[in-house]
């Protein structure tokens, strides 16, 4: 009966820790290979031959397109935040630094970090089910056979475009987000237009914006990679293209808010 | 002279080559038979370096595939997909133009369009085609349109996967026909994945039947008449009862 209870113990605790081990072994191998891919992408950035038109194509779907649904996100965003800071600062007589607040808000951290997450729900997902489609077709498979590296063709061209662009998405992003938390603060608030202009300029500094921008480049790498990465690897079928799609933009959002934490710590801890 | 010698190749558990060995003499036309799912179109990635073998040796002039210079040796073939694989970003010249558009083989726009043209004409498409984009052909179009990028560049060698399937028996007459003249013409070397029986007896120099990871019988399309395998037998005459199981 003791040896028979023992046995069984011995089952349980061997099924509890490879149920445990098995998606964390899965996990460490995935990042192994993801890592591998962006390692593998970024070398082909510096070695010919080099596809500009892919290039250009990819700067226009990246970035010119989504310049919309960065703007919209960023004036909403702008505004509401002038709102909460006014409403917030009320509390311990602090309203007058609705401009400062609004500014260094938008520029360190929602600019980059929203303009990221629209540009990964806009673009790693199309990226992903273009390059998945891509797959499933065969298309790959013909790329390869008409001497055509897909990596380079398709993932090079996606990466820098996306690393490129969406700094000068964020950099945007944040003036127009700083414009609609000026637009509230002037026509609800009560500022004086002048006044609050002086007040933001005066208090951004030049590493509040820069280091948006670095945030917004290393966002950019992610949302292509991603999409890259699960278009590549993508199963067979609609449902191998839509599990791809999807497994894009999660994965791209939140190693997004991974990513920003880290840079925050690397940029700002005391 | 394309050869392949004990050629393993499995995807899990699943052994899907299980010790390939075949010759394709140059300015052959070969053929490749057998059921769904027992590994020809493997066997024909594995020869272009799209899948890697687990076991055996794969040559081309007598130089293993694996160690030649990849450019240069993908240079050397065509291939026509079973769903044509055409880019559906691009208009229809730039895809077939598409190895002349960039690479090695780069020439300015114009004359690539014009050889890309020519290439259209060759498979029976006029030059108003050119400027579609691939989801505006039919299914036929789409394969000539293939045919086309896969002869653009002069290749020494071409594969055809499936080249008939889900196309109706006339405009599958017609593909046969294209190939078997293209192939005639070019003195290329072709090597073709079908179950079209009818393409079989258009195409073939000489038929191969893949059944059970091996290549089971090789001959000319006479000898396949004529043989007393059963497993060719089964196949060529479609029947339900024989050594190949109807439900795999």
């Amino acid at each position: 009966m003791n040896m028979a209870a023992g046995s069984w113990l011995a089952g349980f605790l061997a099924g509890v820790l490879g149920g445990l081990g098995r998606p964390v072994l899965g996990l460490l191998a995935t990042i192994g290979r993801v890592t591998l891919f962006a390692l593998e992408a970024v070398s082909h950035i510096f070695r010919p031959p080099f596809y500009w038109r892919e290039f250009g194509q990819a700067v226009m779907q990246i970035g010119w397109y989504s310049l919309p649904v960065v703007g919209m996100t960023a004036i909403f965003t702008g505004g509401a935040l002038a709102l909460q800071i006014y409403a917030g600062g009320n509390r311990f007589g602090a309203e007058a630094v609705v401009p400062q607040i609004v500014a260094i808000g938008m520029a360190r951290e929602l600019g980059p970090v929203l303009g990221g997450l629209m540009v990964a729900a806009r673009v790693a997902s199309s990226i992903a089910a273009e390059i998945g489609t891509m797959k499933v077709t065969e298309q790959i498979d013909a790329l390869t056979t008409l001497s055509t590296n897909p990596m380079k063709y398709l993932t090079v061209p996606r990466l820098l475009a996306a690393t490129l662009t969406l700094p000068v998405l964020v950099g945007i992003g944040d003036s127009i987000g700083i414009m609609g938390g000026w637009l509230v603060g002037v026509t609800r608030l009560d500022f004086n237009s002048a006044t609050y202009l002086k007040n933001t300029v005066d208090f951004l500094q030049v590493w509040d914006v820069g280091s948006g921008l670095v945030k917004g480049a290393v966002f950019g790498f992610i949302v292509a990679l991603m999409g890259c990465w699960h278009g590549m690897n993508s199963g067979r079928g609609a449902q191998g293209v839509g599990a791809a799609t999807k497994s894009a933009v999660v994965s791209a959002s939140v190693l997004i808010l991974a990513a920003n934490y880290l840079l925050t710590e690397v940029f700002f801890s005391a | 002279m394309i050869t392949l010698s004990g050629v393993y190749k499995a995807f899990g558990s699943n052994q899907v080559l299980n010790g390939v060995d075949l010759s394709i003499a140059r300015g052959e036309s070969m053929v490749i038979i057998g059921g769904s799912g027992t590994g020809k179109s493997v066997m024909l990635k594995s020869v272009l370096g799209l899948v890697t073998p687990d076991r055996g040796t794969i040559t081309l002039d007598g130089q293993d595939v694996l160690k030649q210079e990849r450019d240069a040796f993908l240079a050397r073939f065509g291939m026509l997909f079973q769903g044509a694989a055409l880019f559906d970003s691009m208009p229809v010249w730039e895809n077939v133009a598409f190895r002349l558009l960039r690479g090695s083989l780069k020439r300015p726009r114009s004359e690539a369009r014009e050889v890309a043209v020519e290439k259209l004409r060759r498979v029976g498409l006029g030059p108003q085609v050119a400027d579609l984009f691939p989801a505006e052909l039919s299914g036929g179009m789409q394969k000539r349109v293939g045919l086309a990028r896969a002869i653009a560049a002069g290749p020494e060698i071409i594969f055809f996967d499936e080249p008939t399937t889900g196309l109706d028996p006339i405009m599958s007459g017609v593909i046969n026909e294209l190939i078997r003249e293209i192939v005639t013409e070019m003195g290329a070397t072709a090597m073709t994945i079908t179950h079209d029986m009818t393409s079989v007896r258009a195409i073939a120099d000489k038929v191969a039947m893949l059944h059970g990871g091996i290549v089971r019988w090789t001959g000319t399309v006479a000898e396949m008449d004529a043989t007393s395998d059963p497993y060719v037998q089964q196949f060529i005459h479609g029947r339900a009862e024989g050594p190949i199981p109807s439900v795999r």
